[in-house]
């Protein structure tokens, strides 16, 4: 018996003919509107951007017309508009890292992660003084307000999810309101609340409490969300073993929500890592290094980016650009390395 | 086939702590979900050591009746009952119940396979045992024999680490089995426990079921009428005119497929309705 050798084929895939034609009407629409952005007033990036858009849907859909007819036509624009609402996504975002990298990394220095600020001053050049105080006190006021929202929320979410008690409605509301609350507001009620009556000091710790009114409705609301979506078929099983309510939620149901939990928590920390006016109103944001959050001003990175750039001297400026980079890596360290630990299976 | 090998020479248990099977009593069940009574006047009794298969079409209250025998009919917010159920002697919903005992007591399948996500098929197998808090002497040998009763054993002996979702429906369903019988129940109810399974698993599960007939109390709901007729040997006929469902017959499983007394059973198991 012969055998036929038969060659996998993808018969749907994109000929070359359509690659070129594809291409063509990208190139088409680039210069179409190069050219009028060249003879009309409109002047910018932007002009570029829409009115490439604008010919580039006009072209496919006309493209579409002639050979498919009117339906494919739609779904070309349809296709079109969807693309250039992905792509908007990405130009603010892309521009911002692009923007940050670019001027942060012309004030990245050894000694930024080694120093503080404390003998250094504004008009100093770059190689006096570092960040240290700031990163040292963000990580500290980031990882003390998740010690105090994640059981919080978390046991709110299982409250509305698990016990199914009658508060729900009026806590599910507050939650709910609590998460548009302006940092600010959050801020002076701490001042109003806290330090004033009681502590009358700066410390990180007030930061903290202010920072936690922020985080626990995000972990509270995502978490909620990830647990409605467990099936109750694993709920039920779990007590028809004859566990109690208690232990098949930490044993089956906690353990299945677990990179969701995880996320909750990523999206707590991505709401208060830049926080800054809270941070303002309650840190002291002292220029050296304070492992007591407890005790003395304490600073955080969103605080020396606000006051190196009001500080105004060029030297200034460039540290303050560096400390925005630095807080871009630092999150981006800390939702990477959370992904990595949530993500894990078995 | 190998799996008729394995059953063949399953050997009874010497590692599952030793209880005396239980009698079920079924006492006047009722069940309601919010206003709408949906079973009525519910009265069986479920001899040691028996298999009864309960048929009926679908939305006659069978699963619910089942659920009321374990207490899992409290789950469902806006559930209500009135009867009783004795374990023993016992009645279930008596004040002061230990419902997690009952459970333990009446061990329970579900329709759809729901293994454990977070755990693996081992931990599956013997997460019962954690979520009860029961201390057993040695957990491995007690892991081998659930498995080899469930007809699983020889298919993940070498991957007890690997993750339960990682087997086949059928397989799923049997590793469910395997933990409900971890605990070793009196009673163990299985809810259209072949509903999502192939030919092949389904006969692995029946060949189950004849197996644990000698150290358990059976209750199985089921719409294959092949499968009342091979497992059981009582079968109760469930119906809903439009109102509560009922119970319209109850005889050895032979009777009610040769000679059953009421039309309705009649029309039911020769398919002519339903």
């Amino acid at each position: 018996m012969s055998t036929v050798e038969v060659k996998p084929i993808k018969p749907w895939a994109a000929s070359r003919a359509d690659h070129i034609r594809n291409l063509s009407i990208l190139l088409g629409a680039m210069i179409a509107s190069y050219l009028f952005v060249a003879v009309t007033p409109m002047k910018g990036k932007l002009a570029y951007f829409f009115t490439f858009f604008l010919f580039y849907m006009i072209a496919t859909a006309t493209y579409k017309l002639f050979t498919r007819g009117q339906m494919a036509a739609k779904d070309a624009l349809v296709s079109t508009v969807v693309s250039i609402g992905a792509v908007a996504t990405l130009i603010p975002i892309i521009s911002i890292l692009a923007t940050v990298v670019k001027n942060g990394v012309k004030g990245l220095h050894w000694s930024l992660f080694t120093t503080d600020m404390s003998l250094a001053t504004p008009t100093d050049p770059i190689a006096n003084g570092g960040l240290l105080h700031a990163i040292t006190g963000t990580i500290t006021l980031v990882a003390l307000s998740l010690v105090i929202s994640v059981p919080i929320g978390i046991l709110t979410a299982l409250y509305m999810t698990e016990i199914k008690g009658r508060l729900i409605g009026p806590i599910r509301f507050l939650v709910q309101a609590m998460s548009g609350v302006p940092s600010i507001v959050a801020g002076l009620f701490i001042l109003s609340s806290v330090l004033y009556p009681i502590t009358k000091a700066y410390s990180g710790f007030m930061g903290v409490l202010a920072l936690s009114i922020l985080m626990i409705p995000t972990i509270a609301r995502t978490s909620e969300e990830v647990l409605n979506l467990i099936p109750n078929d694993l709920r039920e099983a779990g007590v028809a073993l004859g566990g109690t309510q208690w232990r098949t939620v930490a044993m089956i149901v906690l353990p299945a929500a677990k990179s969701g939990l995880v996320t909750a928590m990523i999206l707590g920390v991505a709401r208060i890592a830049g926080e800054t006016a809270p941070l303002l109103l309650l840190t002291g944001g002292g220029d050296r290094v304070n492992p007591n959050p407890f005790d003395g001003p304490m600073g955080s990175l969103p605080y020396y980016i606000w006051k190196s750039f009001n500080a105004g001297s060029p030297e200034a400026i460039t540290r303050a650009w560096a400390g925005l980079l630095v807080l871009v890596l630092l999150v981006l360290i800390l939702f990477t390395a959370a992904r990595m630990l949530g993500g894990k299976k078995k | 086939m190998t799996s008729m090998e394995t059953s063949e020479t399953m050997s009874t248990s010497n590692i599952l702590p030793k209880t005396n099977v239980a009698s079920l009593e079924a006492r006047g069940i009722h069940a309601w979900f919010g206003s709408h009574h949906v079973l009525s006047d519910i009265n069986l009794d479920f001899a040691p050591s028996t298999v009864t298969a309960l048929i009926g079409p679908s939305g006659c209250g069978k699963s619910t009746f089942i659920r009321t025998l374990n207490r899992m009919h409290e789950f469902i917010p806006g559930a209500a009952m009135a009867g009783e159920v004795l374990l023993d002697g016992q009645d279930v919903y008596a004040p002061g119940t230990d419902v997690t005992k009952i459970r333990l007591k009446v061990g329970m399948v579900f329709q759809k396979p729901n293994p454990f996500p977070s755990m693996s098929i081992g931990e599956n197998v013997l997460s019962g045992l954690k979520l009860a808090q029961l201390k057993v002497a040695n957990r491995d040998d007690l892991l081998e024999e659930c498995l080899e009763r469930a007809g699983l054993w020889n298919e993940v002996k070498d991957r007890l680490n690997a993750h339960g979702g990682s087997l086949s429906g059928g397989q799923q369903q049997r590793l469910c089995i395997a933990r409900a019988l971890a605990v070793s129940p009196q009673v163990l109810v299985m809810d259209e426990p072949c509903s999502a399974l192939d030919p092949g698993s389904t006969l692995k599960v029946e060949e189950t079921i004849s197996q644990l007939k000698s150290s358990m109390t059976i209750i199985i709901v089921t719409h294959n009428m092949q499968q009342a007729a091979r497992v059981s040997d009582y079968t109760a006929f469930f119906l809903s005119d439009g109102g509560p469902g009922h119970m319209i017959e109850y005889a050895p499983t032979s009777d009610i497929f040769s000679r059953p007394q009421d039309e309705r059973t009649e029309n039911y198991v020769t398919g002519r309705f339903g």
